[in-house]
């Protein structure tokens, strides 16, 4: 077996995607596999070819490796792969529709909407932005809805910041998700496959320095505080975990994904997104979740690995 | 002890308070991280700064510098001198000699690129909250580096022949009024980075009557004077003016790997200089000294610069060509009669930084104009070069960078934004591939 961990592509997140891809090949090094590494390129179809029994880790950061196209292509070959099916994927990876499968599943998630570019255009934009406001309500977050990392996320405080907003979201593409604003704690929790099923990990709990979990809070070491498990009461870190599971369930997941949670003033906690490809750097949620469960980030993907071979 | 196990509180850093206060700025940027993009073959790259080295003659200079090892090479592999090798020093008046400058070999500093030079003028010059001025834009490498001293860029606006030197002297009234400290000017005369812009020689005079008249020391930093598209090199400032450090380099005139530039400065200056590049690094890099030296020696360095002129010059005219034919209504840009770079402005409302964005999508990069301001300018302006990419990729990338600016405009005609959602802190340049 060839394991081939591909990262890179031309995504917004490629500078996250390399290093996620480097950290897991050196840790699967680390524990005596032999590892391929590849960026997403016109010559890795006919390396996939080229070795003996693939397995491909596909450790790519939005654009084609998170919305299912890469997966699809892997299944069209015939190689097996870690991480989530394409159809699972690209449902998980579009806010509008993850959001809304979640909500239909009677998991709490925040009220949303999702409009084009050029819905605004055509029927004016200031009509939607004042129905917006009083539909939801300010506070509210405005997202791109395939893009990661908080790529053109913004929090929208009042009316005359939401045209700008969107602006910045539509830089990513061209829908947009507004949603209900949830106040409380942020946690990640990680749901991991192994060879006895679906688990949560300890829920990991975000502290940005600055307030607000974006870009630089994310990759800069030392600019986010992070407790694991979070400092909730045992029954909320039950309830989140157990969301984390339920979404991954309904989303239709495989082997590994990460939930990103907000825990409200009640202790609920509500779905805010999912991840099928969770970051792996030195900064990344997921890598906390395996410390803080006595697992190394090695044998982790060695495992998955092994199911992924097993099909 | 939780159900979870024992709780990890961590910050992923252990030494985070323990860092000085110049790294605040030192941080993981979405922009920046955009730019990581660039190199893809797939993109078409109006952003890089780096020369076109493709047409050296690297068979001689290989065999040059074989020849080099075999003959002195205990002696180019050994510490050096700390003020740089005396007859790369030399030869040096002879490159300076061209733009009109006459020196002494004594006054002359060997420095890693000019960059390093930047780094040892703001060591010994500048305190915590000390004012350096600097033109309106300004390279992006420079003003990172006077903020990690903790200075106060001022800009000063320019006009149609750059820095403008009623503005200087308001400026320099207004901060003198207010008991501000200002330590130098900073300025790029020839074909500015990133503007393109050149002072001319009128203009160069008028620029040092002003700094004569307030008392400031003028960094001068000249790495692509030699790089005249049109017309023979204007005489540098250096050659008019006293109080001037001037700063040259070899990374545009011959190759930026071999980290070759140097500073003249004022004797006493130039004192100080010299101590802090011991301090730095006890002596500039002894091998590359060499190569250059030998390279001066040996090959037609002056007729290369002739070769990368007139490279330079088609594909500067194949942008401005491009820009012509694809911008759409409401932008300007400039015209540079050498160095690299083109100037854009747009319109109003435009945020060049959320552009990046799309430009990964349409397959180009560029650089967002905020970059080059220590004051949040630049929103609505982007850095575009034609140093590297071929003619042809030229007009294809400007093309593709007007396709993204047309959707910017879309998006703002149904917003009617009208000023960019500022963005906190300065804007993070790109690496040094990119400045």
């Amino acid at each position: 077996m060839t394991i081939i961990v591909i990262s890179g592509g031309l995504s917004h997140e490629r500078d996250v995607s390399i290093r996620s891809g480097r950290r897991v090949s050196q840790a699967l090094r680390d524990k005596g596999h032999d590892v391929v590494e590849s960026d997403v390129n016109a010559d890795l179809v006919a390396l996939l070819g080229s070795v003996e029994d693939p397995v491909v880790i596909p450790m790519l950061h939005g654009g084609l490796g998170e919305d299912g196209a890469f997966s699809e292509v892997l299944g069209v070959l015939g190689v097996p792969f870690v991480g989530s099916r394409s159809g699972p994927a690209r449902a998980t990876f579009d806010k509008s529709i993850a959001t809304t499968a979640v909500h239909a599943a009677g998991l709490a998630a925040p009220r949303q909407l999702a409009l084009p570019h050029d819905i605004f255009r055509e029927l004016g934009a200031q009509s939607i932005m004042t129905a917006i406001g009083e539909q939801l309500g300010y506070p509210l977050m405005v997202k791109p809805s395939r893009s990661g990392s908080a790529l053109g996320a913004t929090k929208v405080s009042s009316a005359d910041e939401l045209p700008g907003a969107l602006v910045g979201a539509y830089a990513y593409g061209p829908m947009a998700v507004i949603e209900q604003f949830i106040t409380g704690t942020e946690v990640a929790v990680t749901v991991l496959e192994d060879a006895d099923g679906l688990r949560a990990l300890p829920p990991v709990e975000i502290r940005p320095s600055s307030g607000v979990y974006d870009y630089e809070a994310r990759y800069t070491a030392g600019a986010t505080r992070f407790v694991t498990p979070a400092e909730l009461p045992t029954a909320q870190l039950e309830a989140a975990k157990n969301l984390a599971l339920a979404a991954h369930r309904v989303l239709g997941l495989r082997h590994l994904s990460r939930t990103d949670i907000i825990v409200d003033g009640d202790g609920t906690p509500w779905f805010i997104e999912g991840n099928v490809a969770p970051g792996m750097t030195e900064t990344s949620l997921a890598p906390l979740a395996f410390e803080a469960a006595g697992l190394d980030l090695g044998d982790v993907f060695a495992g998955l690995v092994a199911l992924a071979g097993r099909g | 002890m939780t159900s979870d196990g024992p709780r990890f509180d961590t910050r992923l850093d252990r030494f985070v308070d323990n860092y000085a206060n110049r790294t605040r700025g030192m941080r993981v940027s979405a922009v920046r991280a955009l730019f990581a993009v660039a190199n893809r073959p797939e993109i078409v790259s109006l952003a890089g700064g780096m020369p076109n080295i493709k047409d050296l003659p690297l068979p001689d200079i290989a065999d040059d510098l074989a020849q080099l090892v075999r003959d002195n090479g205990t002696q180019i592999m050994q510490y050096g001198s700390g003020q740089g090798e005396p007859r790369i020093r030399e030869q040096i008046l002879d490159v300076m000699a061209l733009e009109g400058i006459e020196a002494n070999a004594d006054d002359v500093l060997i420095t890693a690129g000019s960059q390093q030079a930047l780094d040892l003028v703001s060591r010994i010059f500048l305190d915590p909250g000390d004012v350096v001025l600097a033109e309106s834009p300004s390279y992006v490498g420079a003003l990172g580096t006077f903020l990690s001293y903790e200075a106060d860029v001022v800009h000063v606006p320019s006009d149609e022949s750059g820095l403008d030197p009623q503005a200087l002297h308001e400026t320099a009234t207004r901060l003198e009024a207010d008991d501000r400290r200002i330590k130098f000017l900073y300025t790029i005369p020839n074909y500015n980075n990133p503007s393109g812009l050149t002072q001319p020689w009128e203009r160069r005079i008028e620029v040092l009557r002003v700094c004569e008249q307030h008392g400031i020391l003028v960094v001068e930093d000249n790495p692509y004077g030699l790089l005249s598209l049109d017309a023979e090199p204007i005489p540098a400032m250096r050659s008019a003016g006293a109080d001037v450090i001037y700063l040259g380099s070899f990374s545009k005139t011959f190759a930026p790997g071999f980290r070759v530039g140097w500073a003249l400065a004022p004797h006493a200056i130039r004192e100080k200089l010299v101590l802090a590049q011991e301090s730095a690094t006890l002596c500039p890099p002894v091998f590359s000294q060499f190569a250059i030296s030998n390279y001066l020696d040996k090959q037609d360095w002056k007729g290369q610069i002739g070769v990368y002129r007139d490279m330079y010059r088609e594909r500067r005219d194949a942008m401005l060509a491009a820009l012509e034919d694809f911008m759409p209504p409401g932008s300007t840009w400039t015209h540079p009669k050498g160095g690299f770079f083109v100037w854009v402005s747009m319109p109003e409302g435009v945020d060049s930084q959320s552009m990046m964005a799309r430009g990964v999508d349409a397959r180009v990069a560029f650089v967002p104009g905020g970059a080059f301001y220590a004051d949040g300018q630049g929103a609505r302006n982007v850095r575009l070069s034609y140093c590297f990419p071929t003619v042809e990729n030229i007009r294809i990338g400007v093309e593709r960078f007007a396709d993204v600016l047309e959707g910017e405009l879309d998006v703002l005609r149904t917003f009617g934004v009208h000023s960019p959602t500022p963005h906190p802190g300065r804007v993070a340049g790109p690496g040094p591939d990119l400045s």
